[in-house]
Parts: structure tokens; C-alpha cells; sequence
């Protein structure tokens, strides 16, 4: 393998043994890689996992499925909306239940605004740690805050919405939730092109992200990458297109590729997405139908979730998350609570290959390859 | 699109004839876990199938035995999934890895060897991945009994000495009482759940 | 242009504007939008969830909740802890003697409001909790967490007016319902 050749042409008291400590600014997190240097060029990494591993899936397993929603939403905490999309999705698949239309319109609103949120935010930190210092962060920060804003008038919460339910979603949106969205959904391409204005054609931005860390579409999937990562290689797979959950298949909008591979290209696939995302809201705002939001069979189980005892059987339901494949595992035996549960995180999955796109680069290479992958450690760790 | 799964049974039936398959629900069990590589390599490279990507490598326990499932999804021909599954006896539970086929059971096949104790032959690197290493047990299984924090074990006294830390003598008896009939400091279970 | 250095030339165009403009622009238009807490308090958005309360109707023995412990079932980090109140003969009075939430188990999830059938719990907007001790104010008993339904009225108009609608009605069905009271005489 390539570490070792490239340890073999060095001398081994030059090589170098530092941590990428768990407590680091960059690293998104609790997150650890032992980096071997000669120089200042990396010739091994190996990341190191465990130190925000909160045990979610043995907690689920004594817990009726109901009082899992509030746990899901604390695995990616950047957008919690989009946990509560999979797991809801999960639980359906296995009880067999039916969504009310204007709730999957709710659900699809509240999923594209958590995924806008999510690629500016991470735009924003992979400038900061680009050095960029901060600027690009707070212009993405104040976007965000309007939308921050308006979670908390819909679900009550920012950051932990807690809000989708089996069957259907929580709460209504009133007439003054949509007319909101509507404004920041018309405000947001100003922004956006005042934000490209600043880094797209930036001769820093270039120099530093063009050529680093590529990843070759055959690579990429067969380590299993999804998202914008995966796409930013060239392969077209977006869990909208392909499984056509809920009722994405009523909107029209496309999906952007990249060519190389390398960290410009999946920062500039994310800045497509969000266009992306706006076309979505758009239409979705456009025909929402009025209606219910709560499948009527499963309005009892709102209030004694205890009773909610899904069909011996196992499912696996999945969303694109906007880090990439999101899925839930869930065996049931007949009782109120889950025998297995599992979460498949992409953050962990796309790390797979972090070792193979660093080497040979410096470090300050490799941070920006860690912050481009976009992980986030309450998923990674669970 | 879903492909049935009575069709995928049917090929691979027909292609490798000494593989015994079972069906549960929607999965194919694979009755010999050895075969697990070729069926994998067969679904693969198959043109009608062309499963190209591994999306979920899990373990569960199931009392009697521990089983491995994988999610196989296409993302040349964008269908899926295929779920296959294997079996093992817990307390020898060794299934061959997929590692060299597929690149994306590596952190997943380390996260069941931690949390089940399924032990994957062929991993190029099968080491724990959330516990430190010196971990015993495996915690997700459905007898894993969890330590008491606050009952100290003479392992754990040897470490605190070593490094000049003085433990009170009474802590110092109760672990070699422990120690001597065998056990470990196991956290009680109430005898009233709180509800 | 092509001249080497044009993107960072623009970059440091908007990063101009934006300064220079935000002198002149309101806060939410990208002008200066902090609030200068606590003098300034920021906007109170009445969906906010933040930890648990019980409503009581007129004083504070008139609480709602009647202990049936279902709140305590159900809240996924089991931060509730009741217990109920036994009058003089030893037969349980529908009231909680002891009503215990642990602020730091606590996780502001809100199924405790979405399960109680006698709509005695809610989410309280108040996060200023603090105590002058460490270990204090972590425990909250039944005095603190009861607050009256006119402290509802004003946190929470909506969701409140809709309550006491509710509650109203149910008492005109009942009382319509109770039979007139026997005048005869047994024979």
C-alpha cells in the first residue's frame, strides 16, 4: 500500500508522529487523526473515532419509537430535520403507513430549508479553515439566522426540531410560516451571488482548492461515498432521483456534477445544490394543497405512544441528507421497542478514503480535504 | 426500482449451484457464511446486476446466533436494494470480510467486530473502533452487563498505583474479594424500573 | 478581466459594501443586529420550547395535574419524578405531593406537553434559570414549576385561548349530560 513504500524511502527517525488532537479548531469536532510528517508532507493518516460516542443505538433499544424522534435529532445536529426525515420514513416503511399530501408538502419544505442551511454553513467553515478568517462564516451565519428564526416559530426549537412524526409532521404551517419562507426564499439569490462574487472566482480560493484531495469516480464508489463528495467525482446518484421517496418526484430540478474531484469541485457543487434547493422551495410553495397533516390512524398514537407496535419485520429507509446517505436499520419484534436499531452515517462512511486522499499533500492540505468531506461528529460517533 | 428477490435467488442459483440460499422476507440468507465472497463478487460483476455499491454492513444479535446483514444498492443501473445475510454462532462468530471487494465495509465491519464481536477474516486492519483497545466485551449485545463505575478492580488499582496515586485500603479489599471468586464489578440493576 | 488578481479585487469589493453599508441598513437588511442584552430583550416568539411547567387555574392548589404519572412514562430521559398525594384515610387524592424535574436531564423535547390528557403541562419560554449555588436550582420541585394560567395566557395566547376553549366546552357537555337530581321519594 502506498504508506508503506512511502515510509520505505524515508529514514525513520526523520517521520514525524503528530495528533490531529481531539480538541482542534479545525477538525469539526471531537475528532482525532495521527499524522505521520516528513517535512511537512503527510506519508500516513489514520483517523481515530469513539470520542463522542454516546451509545444511541442501545439507548433506542429500551425506548418506544416515538421518544427516539428526540434522540435522532441530536446525531446531525447541523440539520436535524433531515434525521427526522429518515428515521419518519423508516418507521413507515415498517407499519405501513400513508402520508397525508400536505403533510409530505410540509416535510419536503422543511427538509430543502435544513439542506440550504447545511451548505452555507459548511461553505462557511471550510473558508474559516482555509483562513479566510471568519468573513465568509458570518455573511453564511446571517443568512442562516433567518432561517434559525423561523424553525423556531414552526417547530420550537433552532437546532433540535424534534418535529416530524409517523404520518405526518407536527404542526401546521400558518399563512404567516409560508408568507416567511416565501421571503427568504426570494431574498436568498441575491445573497448568493453576492456570496459567489466573494470566493468563486478568487485567485486564493483557487490556488489553495484546485488539485487537492481528488477522489476518482471509481474510488469513490466503491468506498461507498454519497453525496455531494460522490458527485463533485462525475457519478450521478442522488437518493431524490433514484428512490424517489416521498414526493420528490414532482419537482423539477437537476442534479450538479463535478468533473475532478477535488475540493473547489465539491465546494461548487454545493454552492449548485442550494440553487437547486431554492427551484424546489419555489414549487413546493407554489402547489401546497390544503389538507391535514397527521395520518388519522396514527393520531392515537400521539397520545399514548406506548401502544405503537409496528408488524414483526426489518426495514431500511433512507434519505439524502445533504452529507450524503442517511439510513436507518430497524428490526422490530412485535413489542414497543426496537430490537435493533442502526444508524448508517455518512460521515463515518466518507472518511473511509481520507487516508488515500491526503498523502503526499501537506497539512494544510489535508484540513481542507477534512473540511470539504463535511463530517459531522454526532453522526460519525453516534 | 426494487429488483424481486426471487429473481436474484433464481440466477444465483443457477450460477453457483453449491451455494445454499434461504429466503426471509425480502433478504437472501446465505447458509454458509465461507460463501459469502463469491455470491458478493458474483452480484458485482454480473452485468444484469452490476451491484457496485455496499451501503450498510450491521450486525444484530439475535439470542442464539449473531447475524451480519448488508444493504447492496447499483449506482451504475440505480436500483437496490439487495439485502444478504449471514449467521454466526456467538461464541465463535467469524464471517469472511468483504473488505477486498468492497471498500466501504472497512469502518463498518470495525464497528461490528466492537459493538458485536463478529470477527471478520481477510480486515486489513481489525482493530475496535469507538472503545479504546483494551476494552473488554462487546457492548451491543443483549447479555453485555455494564461495569460499575465506582467499584474499583485490581486491574484498575495496578494502573492508579503505577502512576503514585494512593487508593484507600477498603477499595483495595473489595477487589481482591471480587477478584477471588472470579467476577467482575458489575452496575445492579434496580429492582423497581422507574417506570 | 483577466488581470491576475481581479477575484480578490471583487471579493474586496463586497466585503467593502457590506461595512460601508451596514451604517446605514436596518437589521435584518444586513445593517448591525445585535441586541444589547439585557438592557434589550430580543423578539418572543411564542413556539419557543425551552423546559416544562404546570398550570394551575386559579390558585396554586387548583393544579391541573392529577399525578396519573403519564408524563413521567413517556419522557424518553426519565427526568420526571412524581408522586402522589394520600389524603388522611390513606386513598390516593388525584394531586401530586412531590413533582420533581431534573433541569439536567431535561432536553427540551416536549413530549411530556404532547401526552398529558388533562393539558396541566406545558413548555415554558423561561431559560434565565439560575441559582447562586453550583448544585442548586438543577432539581425543580412542584412550587417552582407552578405557574398560573393567566403566565400562560401571556407567554403563549394562541395555544392557551385554544386550551381554555377546549376546556370550557368539555365542562358545558358535562354539566348538560349530568342527570337533574332525583325529587321523588324511594319507595
Amino acid at each position: 500500500m502506498e504508506t508503506s513504500q512511502a515510509l520505505k524511502n524515508t529514514d525513520a527517525a526523520q517521520i514525524l508522529e503528530i495528533n490531529f488532537g481531539p480538541q482542534h479548531p479545525s477538525t469539526h469536532g471531537v475528532f482525532r487523526m495521527t499524522v505521520q510528517l516528513e517535512g511537512e508532507k503527510i506519508c500516513g493518516l489514520k483517523p481515530v473515532f469513539g470520542y463522542l460516542h454516546r451509545n444511541h443505538e442501545q439507548i433506542a433499544e429500551n425506548l418506544p419509537y416515538a421518544a427516539i424522534m428526540a434522540y435522532t435529532d441530536r446525531l446531525d445536529y447541523v440539520n436535524a430535520l433531515a434525521n427526522n426525515f429518515g428515521y419518519a420514513i423508516t418507521i413507515e416503511k415498517l407499519a405501513g403507513l400513508e402520508v397525508p399530501e400536505r403533510a409530505e408538502y410540509v416535510r419536503v419544505i422543511m427538509a430543502e430549508l435544513a439542506r440550504v442551511v447545511n451548505h452555507i454553513t459548511v461553505i462557511g467553515f471550510m473558508l474559516n479553515d482555509l483562513g479566510a478568517f471568519f468573513t465568509p462564516l458570518l455573511y453564511a451565519f446571517r443568512e442562516r439566522e433567518r432561517i434559525l428564526d423561523l424553525f423556531e416559530e414552526i417547530t420550537g426549537s433552532r437546532l433540535m426540531n424534534n418535529f416530524f412524526r409517523f404520518g405526518g409532521v407536527k404542526r401546521d404551517l400558518t399563512g404567516a410560516n409560508l408568507a416567511a419562507i416565501q421571503k427568504i426564499v426570494s431574498k436568498f439569490p441575491a445573497f448568493l451571488k453576492e456570496f459567489e462574487d466573494l470566493l468563486t472566482k478568487n485567485e486564493i480560493l483557487c490556488m489553495r482548492c484546485q488539485n487537492i484531495g481528488i477522489l476518482s469516480a471509481e474510488t469513490a464508489t466503491n468506498a461507498g461515498l454519497t453525496g455531494p463528495v460522490l458527485r463533485a467525482s462525475g457519478v450521478n446518484y442522488d437518493i431524490r432521483k433514484v428512490d424517489s421517496y416521498s414526493i420528490y418526484d414532482r419537482f423539477d430540478f437537476k442534479i450538479p456534477l463535478g468533473k475532478k474531484g477535488d475540493v473547489y469541485d465539491r465546494y461548487y457543487v454545493r454552492i449548485l445544490e442550494i440553487r437547486e434547493s431554492l427551484k424546489i422551495l419555489d414549487q413546493a410553495l407554489a402547489k401546497i394543497p390544503q389538507g391535514e397533516i397527521m395520518n388519522k390512524k396514527a393520531l392515537p398514537f400521539l397520545k399514548m405512544p406506548r401502544n405503537f407496535k409496528p408488524p414483526v419485520g426489518e426495514a431500511y429507509g433512507r434519505v439524502e441528507s445533504p452529507k450524503g446517505e442517511l439510513g436507518f436499520y430497524v428490526v422490530s419484534d412485535g413489542t414497543p421497542q426496537p430490537w435493533r436499531y442502526h444508524v448508517r452515517a455518512p460521515s463515518l462512511i466518507n472518511l473511509t478514503i481520507l487516508e488515500e486522499m491526503c498523502l503526499g499533500q501537506k497539512i494544510a492540505d489535508a484540513i481542507v480535504t477534512l473540511g470539504s468531506i463535511d463530517i459531522v461528529l454526532g453522526e460519525t460517533d453516534r | 426500482m426494487n429488483i424481486p428477490v426471487e429473481e436474484i435467488k433464481r440466477e444465483l442459483e443457477a450460477h453457483l449451484p453449491d451455494v445454499k440460499l434461504r429466503l426471509i422476507r425480502n433478504s437472501l440468507l446465505i447458509e454458509n457464511p465461507e460463501d459469502l465472497t463469491q455470491v458478493a463478487l458474483f452480484l458485482k460483476e454480473n452485468p444484469k446486476f452490476l451491484l457496485d455499491y455496499l451501503s450498510s454492513v450491521t450486525g444484530a444479535d439475535y439470542l442464539n446466533y449473531l447475524e451480519s446483514v448488508y444493504h447492496f444498492y447499483s449506482m451504475a443501473k440505480k436500483h437496490g436494494p439487495v439485502v444478504l445475510r449471514v449467521r454466526a454462532p456467538k461464541n465463535n462468530a467469524r464471517v469472511p470480510s468483504l473488505v477486498p471487494i468492497y471498500r466501504s465495509a472497512e469502518l463498518q465491519e470495525r464497528e461490528a467486530f466492537d459493538t458485536f464481536g463478529i470477527i471478520y477474516e481477510g480486515h486489513p486492519d481489525p482493530r475496535r473502533l469507538f472503545m479504546w483497545e483494551e476494552f473488554q466485551g462487546h457492548p451491543l449485545r443483549k447479555d453485555y452487563q455494564q461495569e460499575d463505575a465506582e467499584v474499583l478492580e485490581v486491574a484498575d488499582i495496578a494502573w492508579l498505583e503505577a502512576r503514585g496515586i494512593k487508593v484507600p485500603d477498603e477499595m483495595k479489599e473489595k477487589a481482591k474479594t471480587l477478584h477471588a471468586a472470579g467476577q467482575r464489578a458489575v452496575a445492579q440493576k434496580p429492582e423497581k424500573p422507574r417506570n | 478581466m483577466n488581470v491576475f488578481g481581479w477575484g480578490v479585487f471583487k471579493g474586496m469589493v463586497v466585503t467593502f459594501k457590506n461595512f460601508a453599508t451596514s451604517y446605514f441598513r436596518k437589521p435584518d437588511e444586513g445593517g448591525i443586529f445585535t441586541v444589547q442584552y439585557p438592557e434589550e430583550r430580543g423578539r418572543e416568539i411564542e413556539n419557543f420550547r425551552n423546559f416544562p411547567f404546570l398550570v394551575y387555574d386559579e390558585t396554586p392548589e387548583k393544579l391541573r395535574c392529577v399525578a396519573c404519572g403519564i408524563c413521567e412514562r413517556e419522557c424518553p430521559t426519565k427526568c420526571i419524578h412524581i408522586e402522589m398525594e394520600t389524603d388522611a384515610a390513606g386513598k390516593p387524592a388525584r394531586k401530586p405531593a412531590v413533582f420533581d424535574i431534573d433541569y439536567g436531564l431535561c432536553m427540551n423535547c416536549g413530549m411530556c406537553e404532547e401526552v398529558c390528557p388533562f393539558d396541566s403541562i406545558f413548555m415554558d419560554h423561561a431559560f434565565e434559570v439560575t441559582a447562586p449555588e453550583r448544585s442548586e436550582g438543577l432539581i425543580r420541585h412542584k412550587k417552582e414549576l407552578s405557574k398560573s394560567n393567566g403566565y400562560f395566557q401571556k407567554i403563549r395566547p394562541a395555544l392557551a385561548s385554544a386550551v381554555d376553549q377546549k376546556r370550557k366546552a368539555a365542562e358545558e357537555k358535562k354539566r348538560a349530560t349530568v342527570p337533574p337530581p332525583a325529587t321523588q321519594e324511594p319507595k
